[in-house]
């Protein structure tokens, strides 16, 4: 069966600096992989240039995602073709808000007008999930967010949004203890939701240790070194990537 | 849950379809006496007004034009038809309305807002109102809302000359000369004491004639301890020469009381827009000017509130869009006269596709305005580089026991915003329109939500760019 996302010989440059050589990787459908590797290995550039940041330029290689070739198509269509992208920094927009906003993004993606109450009950019930206070709803996206609030306001969008692939980028970093469990939760509610696949970036194992993975994958300096299963996260959580960054 | 975020789709036709103006009486183009002594004729006035008019005129004559904004060069009186009357008669009831006229307006929202949320509707096209009503509880409690012609024959006849062109004399610039001169329809509305007007008139101005001017006068008298919220929304077709809006409000609001005065402007972008509005507070009084200039094509406009009365206090809220080929100047002056006065200024200003925004404001705060506040926030948003955003902040403060602050910004809109808001499926017009209104939401919130939406309507058909 055709993979839901098939990255083929992709190398990706920033400021003409390459930082992705010729790597390959696939993900099925419903499946949870994760991409590891030390700081400046180029996880970030990956997740960014499936998304297609203007930031991050393709110079070789194709991206099939739900059998399209989505390097040609606008940031916006990988969205509505079911990418989604948990942001490291997620951006302050002042005077609009969260539910508007996640609102307004989910009418953009359907086409059609959703329901307010319907809406407001699933919202609510994400919220919950995430241990969010029903106001945060109402506040203005990401402006005064602490941190781990920025976080939990992505995968809310994600839980709303249910796209068939999620690249969580970062999602774990600057958080405590408490928060990475709280994430970990909402993850694992997107994991049972149905057949969404899921890429998550990171270079901790913290936010994994409650996670059911099916592949993982070790980035370093711009090449995939090793690929395997749950047993690799174990290793590394172990032994760090002293060994594959002698590869 | 508020909806406001929400844009629907719509275009530019909204605003911009026009009738011929067949049947209307036409005054011909241009300003001597004989014409303004055709105007007072026509409208029936009370000697004291010829003779105010012809004053004004005088005084017009002899006034230099204003050498310190954006150019009026393409101004010329000579082209401007002073008075179009509609062929009608003002009506109270929506249905012997004109149907050309009725069209215009059902197709603007009124007077279906009336029916939902308001108190009483008037509707001017042109020089004259074609519509004015309001509702039974409003009357009862004996609110007035009246057009001044009629309510120079009536009872209120005295309260309107001691009023009228006070606050705003013709000798204060040479547009104020111009509106006393030839100024037609606009607004009387007086609440009595003690009255809580909960809900808000509204009053629509269309100028749907080619090459004419628009002079509507609005008169607002607020008694002691009561509240009004006023809304006046405005926009007219475009054409190729100039039109002219030179209207004048004056508020008066007594001890206590609050006005509200929120204006959505939508000139087209052939409308030289030079508007006068003061207000003058009373002790413990309060002023709120929520304002949203998207149309015209130049813009003078500084709503000024003069606190009289210790503990009056002055609150302006306003956006500003300046797109291709506008130049829109804009802000508010405050005057400090009492102590314990307090004045606020919270203004946007977005410019775009060579379009350019100034803010001005002036507060002066007098030497018996002891323990005065004043602050004032102003932020500019330009969407490229061809964009300008002038800020000309103006302080005259003439105690030391003032508190006075002021606080400027100016950005751009971040490629990782826009990153950020499409990767979730907005299309990148769309994403940009929505920071805007967002950026813009100062005034946003405070507007009814129909008025929210057609603010956010605005914004999104300026971010198409199918409106230059």
């Amino acid at each position: 069966m055709e993979p839901l996302l098939n990255i083929q010989n992709l190398s990706v440059s920033v400021d003409d600096n390459e930082i992705l050589h010729d790597l390959n990787l696939k993900v099925g459908r419903g499946e949870t992989h994760v991409l590891m590797g030390p700081n400046g290995a180029g996880k970030s550039t990956l997740g960014n240039a499936l998304m297609g940041n203007p930031q991050y330029k393709i110079t070789s290689g194709t991206v099939i995602f739900n059998g399209k070739n989505i390097l040609e198509e606008s940031v916006c269509d990988r969205a509505k073709e079911g990418l989604f992208m948990s942001f490291q920094n997620p951006i302050e927009v002042p005077g609009v808000s969260l539910s508007n906003f996640i609102r307004t993004a989910l009418e953009q993606r359907t086409g059609k007008r959703i329901r307010l109450w319907d809406f407001k009950k699933e919202i609510d019930q994400k919220l919950k999930v995430l241990d969010m206070d029903p106001s945060y709803a109402d506040r203005d996206l990401n402006v005064g967010f602490s941190g781990g609030e920025k976080k939990k306001a992505e995968i809310l969008q994600m839980l709303m949004l249910k796209p068939s692939l999620a690249i969580l980028d970062e999602t774990d970093s600057g958080l405590d203890v408490d928060a990475v469990r709280t994430v970990s939760n909402g993850v694992k509610e997107y994991q049972k939701d149905k057949d969404g696949a899921l890429l998550i970036i990171t270079h901790s194992t913290r936010i994994l240790e409650a996670l059911h993975v099916d592949a993982t994958h070790v980035l370093v300096n711009g090449h995939i070194v090793e690929d395997g299963g749950a047993e690799l996260v174990d290793e590394i959580n172990e032994r760090g990537f002293e060994r594959f960054e002698e590869k | 849950m508020a909806e406001k975020t929400y844009v629907a789709d719509i275009d530019r036709s909204m605003y911009d379809f026009r009738y011929d103006e067949k049947d209307a009486y036409r005054i011909e183009e241009g300003l001597s006496p004989e014409i303004v002594e055709q105007i007072s004729k026509e409208k029936n006035d009370p000697q004291w007004m010829h003779d105010f008019r012809m004053k004004s005129l005088e005084i017009y004559n002899h006034t230099q034009m204003p050498d310190w904004g954006p150019s009026i060069e393409g101004l010329n009186m000579k082209n401007i038809a002073t008075y179009v009357r509609p062929n009608t008669k003002m009506a109270n009831d929506w249905d012997s309305v004109p149907e050309e006229i009725k069209d215009t307006f059902e197709r603007l929202g009124i007077p279906q807002a009336e029916r939902k949320s308001l108190a009483g509707v008037g509707a001017q096209y042109d020089s004259e109102l074609v519509y004015h009503n309001v509702q039974d509880f409003a009357e009862k409690l004996g609110v007035v809302y009246s057009d001044i012609e009629s309510a120079l024959h009536g009872p209120y006849a005295d309260m309107i000359r001691e009023h009228f062109m006070k606050l705003v004399p013709p000798t204060d610039h040479k547009f104020a000369a111009l509106h006393g001169a030839v100024w037609s329809g606009g607004s009387f509305v007086y609440v009595p004491e003690g009255v809580h007007l909960e809900i808000p008139l509204q009053s629509y101005f269309r100028l749907n004639a080619k090459g004419a001017g628009q002079f509507e006068h609005t008169l607002i008298i607020v008694e002691d301890n009561a509240y009004l919220h006023f809304i006046e929304g405005c926009s007219a077709p475009k054409y190729n020469v100039a039109n002219l809006h030179a209207g004048c409000v004056e508020l008066f609001v007594g001890k206590n009381s609050t006005i509200r005065y929120s204006t959505i402007e939508n000139w087209s972008k052939n409308m030289y827009n030079l508007n006068t509005k003061r207000a003058k507070v009373e002790e413990g009084g309060k002023i709120e000017w929520v304002s949203g200039s998207f149309g015209s094509h130049v813009s003078y406009l500084y709503p000024m509130s003069v606190l009289a009365g210790r503990g009056a206090s002055s609150e302006f809220t306003g956006v500003t869009f300046a797109g291709k080929g506008q130049n829109l100047d804009t802000g508010c002056k405050v005057v400090h006269n009492a102590p314990d006065t307090t004045s606020v200024v919270n203004t946007r200003s977005i410019s775009k596709g060579g379009g350019i925004s100034t803010f001005r404001s002036a507060v002066v705060i007098n030497p018996q305005a002891k323990n005065s506040k004043s602050s004032t926030s102003c932020q500019s948003l330009m969407l490229d580089s061809e964009s300008r955003s002038d800020t000309i902040p103006a302080m005259d403060v003439k105690t030391q026991q003032a508190d006075v602050g002021h606080e400027a910004k100016i950005g751009r809109i971040s490629d990782e915003a826009v990153f950020y808001l499409m990767s979730r499926g907005l299309p990148e017009d769309d994403a940009r329109a929505l920071i805007v209104s967002g950026f813009a939401d100062n005034v946003g919130k405070e507007l009814p939500l129909e008025y929210a939406v057609e603010m956010n309507n605005l914004i999104r058909l300026e971010m198409k760019g199918t409106n230059g």
